[in-house]
């Protein structure tokens, strides 16, 4: 499971968090382990209200009052990122784990300049002069290719178009070389265009600098193939991981199935004819999750075991699935739903 | 948005200088608030008046000449005498002075009070903010004018107990628009990402919070510099205010004003109007402010 070298950078597990709302306690985050190893790109991919989100932002400790961490460890570089105090925790925010958010046209401050924005990790963390902070914000807004970098760092954001604003949030969260890259949604404000050369830079840079990344999105199509691995969640679990590449030659859970299964294609249908396939019913409500598999409702292939929780198994070597039915080689895929 | 990017790239200078960025500021002011660059100008005038007065004033505010009581305008006394003979123009300057005075302290006090309540109780949340705002309530239950009449009672009118007791009923109850607009602030996606870079809580409100929510606080600065000197006037009408021989507007009117309504309608008609037209000028312009600086409104031109 881990790489020759030993432990992997982040190892997080049995994390589970939960929130309190008006309809009582909602474990968003249920049991859920993941490992990334140092310059691995981990996508996590799952829909609204699957946990992705806040299993990054426990990661930070950076959840919201409502939230509450009920149990796991989050183990970084060797350490229980969940025993820190809160002091410890700022030192490694923005130092050692960076974060990208998903909406860069209002992730930047509009009344702070590009430069300030970019140096401010620097100054925090390096205790840095200004005249030093500004120059490392230049060098970075180049790496991210922004031209006339130094030119513009006393701009404000407003001057700058959506992806340029993505660029300039890669550039501050790789300010202080962090071990690890946390990217929410980091192209889904972004035309089409600008996310494919926006996520082959943040794969390209975290590559250089030999950091990890964790992509998490709900788009299995374009933004899980720059992952190396991938961790597909349901309702607060995670119900298969695999190489990106195995998962997409051959997905094992059903939901991962119906996820590729609605992704449109071109080739597929030329008179247009076919509909697009989707998965049906609706998301769990995370208040109300029935007993066993929370799939079990929506998916084709449920039987009687699936009232049973079913364990985030090793399939083989390097899969893990977590799904009673064992589909035939070829895939969930396959057209006969066939029971054991 | 577009279209602001593109106008900016010509003239990148107009925007870089702090003169610059008012100048823009004051032709923005007038080309889309008329209304509010003319009471923005009387404000200007009323300021000047009150920064100059001891210039301005042709006579002494106490200087009395019982030959010339009760005179009616004239060129050696623009806008009349009152019983005493003291110059009712050099009255009215002394008394912008006064009102200038009274009501930046307490605007002042006034905005840095709702800051404070509004940061902490829209940042920290949870009980700090359920405590600080069931207090807010509480003081809001009381109609201003009783609060006033039995603070002042007590300890006495002048221009300081003035000062500090408006200040404060303002900024308690301007503290909920300030609360609403660090709440904003905080859900902010730059908040968070301030807090995922490893910003401790002095820096993010320092740093993200206190200069987003900037607007809010010049509009409601400007929009109580009016509300103050009307109150004030309200109170010296009731002889609360600012106590004599100071000659403050309000008592003016309600003084001599009053008492010689019929001898000298100039005594009611000189204070009474210059009220009316600096508090009006100041709302219209404090208006204006609001229309241009609304974060909500920014960008979306």
């Amino acid at each position: 499971m881990t790489a020759a070298g030993g432990a992997p950078l982040l190892d997080v597990q049995d994390l589970s968090v939960s929130f309190r709302t008006d309809r009582g306690l909602v474990r968003a985050v249920d049991g859920v382990s993941l490992h990334v190893e140092a310059g691995e790109t981990l996508a996590i991919v799952g829909e609204s209200g699957s946990g992705k989100s806040v299993t990054a932002l426990s990661i930070l400790r950076l959840i919201d009052t409502a939230g509450s961490i009920d149990g796991g460890r989050i183990l970084f570089d060797g350490e229980d990122l969940l025993r820190h105090d809160e002091a410890t925790m700022r030192a490694i925010r923005g130092d050692r784990i960076a974060m990208i958010f998903q909406e860069p046209m209002s992730s930047l401050n509009p009344v702070l300049t590009i430069g300030k924005q970019v140096g401010e990790p620097i100054r925090l963390h390096r205790g840095s002069v200004w005249k030093q902070a500004y120059e490392r914000a230049a060098e970075l807004l180049r790496r991210v290719r922004i031209p006339d970098a130094s030119g513009r760092l006393k701009d404000y954001p407003h001057h700058f178009s959506g992806g340029m604003r993505q660029r300039a949030m890669i550039a501050m969260a790789l300010a202080c070389r962090p071990r690890l890259i946390i990217a929410d949604e980091p192209t889904t404000a972004l035309d089409v265009t600008v996310q494919a050369q926006i996520l082959a830079l943040l794969k390209e840079l975290t590559r250089e600098a030999n950091s990890a990344l964790i992509l998490i999105t709900h788009d299995l199509g374009v933004v899980a193939r720059y992952a190396d691995r991938v961790a597909v969640m349901y309702a607060g679990r995670v119900v298969e991981t695999a190489t990106a590449r195995a998962l997409y030659a051959d997905p094992r859970h059903p939901y991962t199935a119906g996820l590729m299964a609605s992704i449109p294609t071109l080739d597929g249908d030329v008179e247009g004819s076919r509909r697009l396939a989707t998965i049906p019913g609706q998301p769990p409500d995370l208040a109300a999750l029935p007993e066993g598999c929370a799939f079990a409702p929506r998916c084709p292939h449920a039987f009687e075991r699936c009232g049973k929780p079913p364990p985030l198994e090793e399939t083989e070597a390097g899969r893990f699935s977590a799904c009673h039915f064992r589909p035939p080689r070829g895939g969930a895929r396959g057209a006969s739903p066939q029971l054991e | 948005m577009t279209e602001a990017a593109l106008s900016s790239v010509p003239q990148p200078l107009a925007a870089s200088s702090a003169a610059g960025r008012l100048f823009a500021f004051v032709r923005r002011l007038v080309r889309e608030k008329p209304l509010g660059a003319a009471g923005g100008a009387i404000f200007l005038v009323f300021l000047f008046c009150g920064i100059f007065a001891d210039f301005l004033a042709p006579y002494g505010m106490n200087e009395t000449n019982l030959e010339v009581r009760l005179e009616a305008p004239s060129l050696a006394h623009p806008l009349g005498t009152d019983h005493l003979g003291r110059d009712v123009l050099s009255r009215i300057l002394i008394g912008a002075k006064l009102s200038m005075i009274v009501s930046f302290l307490a605007a002042g006090i006034g905005t840095l009070v709702s800051l404070v309540i509004g940061v902490l109780s829209g940042y920290l949340g949870g009980k700090t903010d359920m405590i600080l705002q069931r207090g807010v309530d509480a003081w809001m239950t009381f109609p201003d004018l009783v609060l006033l009449i039995v603070i002042i009672s007590v300890v006495g009118p002048g221009i300081p107990q003035i000062v500090i007791v408006l200040g404060l009923l303002y900024g308690i109850a301007g503290s909920r628009i300030v609360r609403g607009a660090v709440v904003t602030v905080k859900e902010s996606m730059y908040t968070h990402a301030a807090q995922s870079i490893g910003a401790r809580t002095l820096h993010i409100l320092a740093r993200h919070i206190v200069p987003n929510v900037m607007p809010v606080l010049i509009v409601l600065f400007t929009t109580r510099i009016g509300a103050v000197i009307l109150t004030e006037a309200g109170l010296s009408f009731l002889g609360l205010g600012v106590p004599p021989p100071e000659p403050t507007w309000g008592a003016m009117l309600s003084g001599t004003g009053r008492t010689y309504m019929y001898l000298g309608p100039w005594l009611a008609l000189a204070p009474g109007l210059c009220l009316t037209i600096v508090v009006y000028a100041i709302n219209v312009y404090g208006d204006a402010l609001r229309d241009l600086l609304d974060p909500r409104m920014r960008g979306s031109r």
